[in-house]
């Protein structure tokens, strides 16, 4: 159970190993995807209809919506295309993480049933692992939905475009998508305890980018800062969007928030490192 | 009768096993309440009496959404992918050579299921959305019941459907896209997203019409005091109609398929 790494005074030389493990674990997370590319092409047909049905799925939210719209103009104070670019943005994030990390949360049931021993003896981060694992290219269909509504309300909005916020649309998808995925692996490690608790994670997660479809206008005021200050879910999509649109921050924050997405991402990262670390660490195999 | 309440009394204990993932489930259905029942209030701040019902109705509605998803499988999550996967492996053979009757022993098991979410996965979020919003719980106590009634004809027609795409499976082999897209007919034509008296125009009335509004707007309905009298009882028959045309048209597709059940030895 050495393979995680053991606790120690930084010196240059763990600093280094730390970086070859990253290298390292990049390159199986890599080719573990290959293998579960190759394998999910061998049933183009089944591909196919699940990306379609992915696609849908997603959709529905977006229907919905719209449905809202067909019988008012604005929700709090917001219209289609300002949600649509909300939407988009929070959407993108979360696909673009759930399809390079969504199959974290089946760690639960590999704690359950054992089989997560099989991940402990190889020579290669468990993280990596984990989040390759069953790599679902199928999720594709969620990101292209997402994208086609963002391409909507890019279309539709009329914006005083400047150059820092076109730089800033490409920032906060990528940012967004790193502070979800830091939900991913905390709720994962979560689950080192937990075992069968893995939709207190989709709470935190599909609840996240649910919440985030809607302006903050719609919510009250204490939910708005749980998700400002504890967990950060607000730099995903709100605050930097909110300074697309040239509107008013929710909790009275400074402008220059958002520009935050890149620290709190890295942040988020550095948290999360550390929990799935103690969690994995505590693991207890079940036997046999 | 005895052996189909002990599958049905079996369904229940399976699911209750699961303690963890039941509290689990309370705290997601809680915080998706919550976040649906902001997006409502907005929407009825802008139009109240949108879809024929008050803001604090509208609310109910909600918590009801988030109380019967798993009660009314709207977004499948019962027995339906265990059959498929008993097909595809031909494990289905040795059901078949069980003196019980397949579809009524699903059935009951599924009820069990449905019992179990009920009361481990639906009252807890309704009590907390109750203490959260100002809901409008019913006025007579005879509400109740009658509430349960509809929800129990919600659950016989969620299975009789889930039954019919699950049988599919012995012709598409893989029964995962066929079970997929009946999810995503439940979420849609349940009212789960939205109710169904906002769908506008002919949408809303095909909506209506379909099996899956008796998995949550019949409910609802029944629950908000919609039906009275008469009315109640059309809307038992609506329900009650379509559980048993589907049922029917599951065992009429049940004994096509088993005809085509080819056991190999080995």
């Amino acid at each position: 159970m050495d393979a995680v790494a053991a606790p120690g005074p930084e010196t240059a030389e763990t600093a280094f190993a730390d970086r070859s493990r990253l290298v390292e674990g990049v390159r199986a997370y890599g080719l573990i995807v290959a293998m579960w590319l190759r394998s999910t092409l061998a049933y183009r047909a089944s591909f196919v209809m699940t990306t379609v049905g992915n696609f849908l799925m997603t959709g529905f939210d977006f229907v919905t919506i719209m449905l809202m719209f067909s019988h008012v103009d604005a929700l709090g104070g917001y219209t289609l295309p300002e949600i649509a670019l909300l939407y988009g943005v929070s959407a993108s994030a979360f696909g673009l993480c759930d399809l390079l990390l969504g199959s974290v949360d089946r760690v639960g049931q590999r704690v359950r049933d054992g089989t997560l021993d099989t991940l402990l003896v190889r020579p290669v981060p468990v993280l990596a692992q984990v989040a390759a694992d069953r790599f679902a290219l199928r999720r594709l269909g969620r990101i292209t939905q997402a994208l086609l509504v963002l391409g909507y309300a890019l279309v539709t909005l009329d914006i005083a475009w400047t150059p820092l916020k076109v730089a800033l649309l490409p920032v906060m998808v990528l940012s967004g998508a790193a502070i979800f995925g830091a939900v991913f692996v905390a709720g994962a490690a979560f689950q080192f305890y937990a075992q069968d608790a893995s939709e207190v994670q989709n709470a935190f997660t599909y609840g996240g980018t649910t919440l985030l479809q809607y302006p903050p206008s719609v919510f009250a005021r204490d939910l708005v800062r749980g998700v400002t200050f504890i967990v950060p879910l607000a730099f995903v999509s709100w605050l930097p969007a909110l300074y697309v649109l040239g509107r008013d921050y929710p909790l009275d924050l400074p402008r220059w928030v958002a520009f935050l997405p890149p620290l709190v991402a890295g942040g988020c990262w550095v948290l999360a490192g550390l929990v799935w670390r103690v969690g994995l660490r505590s693991y207890r195999s079940t036997g046999s | 009768m005895r052996l189909y309440a002990v599958v049905a009394a079996g369904g229940f204990r399976r699911y209750a096993t699961y303690r963890t993932a039941t509290l689990a489930g309370v705290f997601t259905n809680t915080v998706f309440g919550f976040i649906v029942a902001y997006t409502y209030l907005a929407l009825w701040d802008e139009r109240p009496q949108l879809g024929g019902y008050d803001q604090s109705e509208a609310l109910t509605y909600v918590w009801l959404g988030q109380a019967l998803l798993m009660t009314c499988a709207m977004m499948g999550a019962g027995f339906e992918s265990e059959l498929t996967e008993r097909i595809r492996t031909g494990d289905i053979a040795v059901d078949l050579y069980r003196p019980a009757d397949l579809q009524l022993w699903w059935l009951a098991g599924d009820l069990g299921r449905a019992a179990f979410h009920l009361l481990g996965r639906g009252v807890a979020p309704m009590v907390l959305g109750a203490l959260a919003f100002d809901l409008a719980l019913p006025d007579s106590p005879w509400m109740w019941p009658a509430f349960l009634v509809s929800v129990l004809l919600g659950v016989v027609v969620s299975f009789a459907l889930r039954f019919l795409v699950a049988l599919s499976a012995f012709w598409l082999m893989d029964g995962a896209g066929a079970l997929q897209m009946a999810m995503l007919a439940g979420l849609f034509f349940s009212g789960m997203l939205l109710p169904l008296t906002l769908f506008p125009g002919v949408l809303g009335e095909v909506a209506r019409a379909l099996p899956w509004s008796s998995l949550l707007q019949v409910p609802a309905d029944v629950f908000l005091g919609r039906y009275t009298g008469w009315g109640l009882l059309g809307a038992y028959a609506f329900q009650a109609g379509w559980a048993l045309v589907l049922l029917l048209a599951g065992r009429l597709l049940q004994s096509v398929a088993t005809r085509r059940v080819v056991v190999q030895g080995g």
